[in-house]
């Protein structure tokens, strides 16, 4: 288990991370989600003992990082793939990561094995392309079999087959009972991958939910309805629904009122009907609606 | 010891260690051979001569001491090492301690070389190691290449970019300590007081006059002897190190 307590983070006048607490529970992947700039790789580095806070604190498994004996066999991070010497093998990158921690090399090549580098694990890790990266990331934060895991942006750059691997890897680790904390800035991504979201913008947090929930209360479903008798329907709607003009063809988009309802008040007043299609928002949108108050860069 | 390994697995499982170390001793030992055939009666051939160009590998070394701390920083391999290992004092003294070691080992090899290869070509030459000055002269090279790497690699913690820290280190050591003793009167003043004027002094108190290196021809009043001027080196050294651990632990990853 994650516990963040008010984590604050200046960088001169810059609030990187504004008063954050939220906590990640075991067992399930809880998606890490804001746009670009909005402090989650910051956030993630203060839960690592990497930068330290201004304010506040975060615990892992009631400890701060700092504190933690073996701290790989606790928590597992992969924060960035390029944190490698490109001048050194696979294999080598990983054995001082595990002589670190009193690992055994026998687990080295287990992991290599899992996250499928063995054949590679020789090279230098220099050579590798983005995938193989992640991989070996990926590798070096499973090695110490830790309970806790965190990935920054793991699939950034990962071809489809890359991605899908990732997220069935982050399944079965949440399956095993551990905390998965995995940060992106793409809704949709942590829509497939995600029980949980805690979604922060300019450092804030903006919600902390269930998948499912956020997408439910973010995504607001409607109903285009096309008449010939447009004025008469909308006198009918109104008071039970809230009723807006599409503006490129003209058709009434219906709020808050389901399309058999609305079909069923149109036959009843002998209004004819020329389409009448349920539409959902899509997560994108609603995101963007959502955050778009607090993106820090945005194009004009 | 655990931290020791794995700063020794760290700097042997990439190439650039083992290419500073073969060109500090090759230089060295190359220029002691070109130094000691071309001696005769005009520029005669003894024990401090065999050692003049010491300085150049411990140059070397030094650039190797601070690269073990700024590529560390350049790769990001810096904070896998303290996600690995939280308490970074203890991380990043293992790693001094691991490249100094090395450094004395090079330091000696160095010495030994640059004499053996002298003895090899001008066998008839009387060069055994006699006095305290003497051993002082050759052995005591490791033990100022071990200062001089704890230098360096303070410097690259606290500079965190290899072209600064280099630069930095180069100019210092080749040009700064000699050039100050141009300033009249004022200069040798500060001179007595500068870290490897007093390496030099360790290394040829009390022996044969200098020819080459730092401080050669210089007759500087310094305020300590030979282990006075090795202890003053160390605390230099040393003191430089526990500024960079305290910054290091300071400051954000």
């Amino acid at each position: 288990m994650i516990e963040a307590a008010g984590l604050t983070k200046h960088y001169g006048t810059t609030v990187a991370v504004d008063d954050l607490s939220f906590t990640v529970e075991a067992g399930r992947v809880t998606g890490f989600l804001g746009p670009n700039g909005a402090g989650k790789s910051t956030t993630m580095r203060m839960i690592l003992g990497l930068d330290t806070p201004n304010k506040g604190r975060a615990l892992i498994d009631g400890k701060p990082y700092v504190e933690l004996k073996r701290p790989l066999g606790t928590v597992g991070a992969l924060l960035d793939a390029k944190w490698v010497h490109p001048n050194r093998s696979a294999r080598s990158h990983l054995r001082w990561l595990a002589k670190s921690n009193h690992i055994s090399y026998q687990r080295v090549d287990e992991v290599l094995e899992m996250v499928g580098l063995t054949a590679v694990a020789h090279r230098n890790a220099g050579g590798f392309s983005l995938g193989m990266a992640q991989r070996l990331g990926i590798a070096g934060a499973l090695l110490g079999d830790p309970s806790v895991l965190l990935f920054d942006e793991p699939v950034n750059g990962l071809d489809p087959e890359g991605i899908v691997w990732i997220r069935q890897f982050m399944h079965r680790l949440a399956g095993e009972g551990r905390t998965v904390l995995v940060s992106s800035h793409l809704l949709s991504e942590m829509a497939q991958t995600a029980q949980d979201l805690i979604v922060i913008g300019r450092g804030k947090l903006i919600a902390q939910t269930s998948t499912d929930q956020f997408i439910k209360d973010a995504t607001e479903d409607s109903v285009r309805v096309r008449s010939p008798h447009a004025d008469k329907l909308r006198e009918l709607l109104d008071g039970s629904a809230a009723v807006t003009d599409d503006a490129v063809d003209g058709a009434l988009v219906v709020h808050g009122m389901d399309p058999a309802s609305i079909g069923e008040l149109a036959a009843a007043n002998g209004v004819v009907l020329h389409e009448l299609s349920p539409t959902r928002g899509s997560l994108e949108e609603a995101f963007m609606q959502l955050t778009k108050e607090s993106v820090e860069y945005h194009g004009a | 010891m655990t931290l020791l390994a794995v700063e020794r697995i760290k700097l042997f499982s990439t190439r650039s260690p083992w290419w500073c170390m073969a060109l500090a001793i090759a230089l060295t030992v190359g220029m002691a051979s070109l130094i000691a055939a071309n001696t005769g009666d005009q520029f005669p051939l003894n024990v401090a001569v065999t050692q003049s160009f010491t300085d150049f590998g411990m140059v070397v070394i030094m650039v190797m001491a601070a690269l073990a701390a700024t590529t560390e920083y350049r790769f990001g391999t810096i904070r896998a090492t303290f996600l690995a290992v939280p308490s970074r004092t203890g991380a990043l003294v293992a790693k001094a301690t691991v490249v100094a070691l090395l450094a004395g080992v090079v330091g000696e090899v160095v010495a030994f070389g640059s004499w053996g290869i002298s003895k090899l070509i001008k066998p008839n030459v009387d060069l055994a190691i006699n006095s305290t000055a003497e051993w002082r002269n050759v052995a005591g090279t490791g033990l100022v290449f071990m200062i001089a790497a704890l230098l360096a690699v303070a410097v690259g913690i606290l500079i965190r970019q290899t072209a600064g820290a280099v630069a930095i280190l180069l100019v210092y050591t080749m040009l700064v300590e000699n050039l100050i003793g141009l300033i009249p009167t004022l200069g040798q003043k500060i001179q007595r007081w500068l870290p490897f004027m007093h390496a030099n002094n360790f290394r040829t108190a009390d022996g044969a006059p200098v020819t080459d290196g730092p401080g050669a021809g210089s007759q500087l009043d310094f305020p300590f002897g030979p282990w006075g001027s090795l202890a003053y080196f160390a605390a230099i050294g040393v003191g430089l190190l526990v500024v960079a651990l305290v910054v290091a632990k300071r400051r954000d990853a």
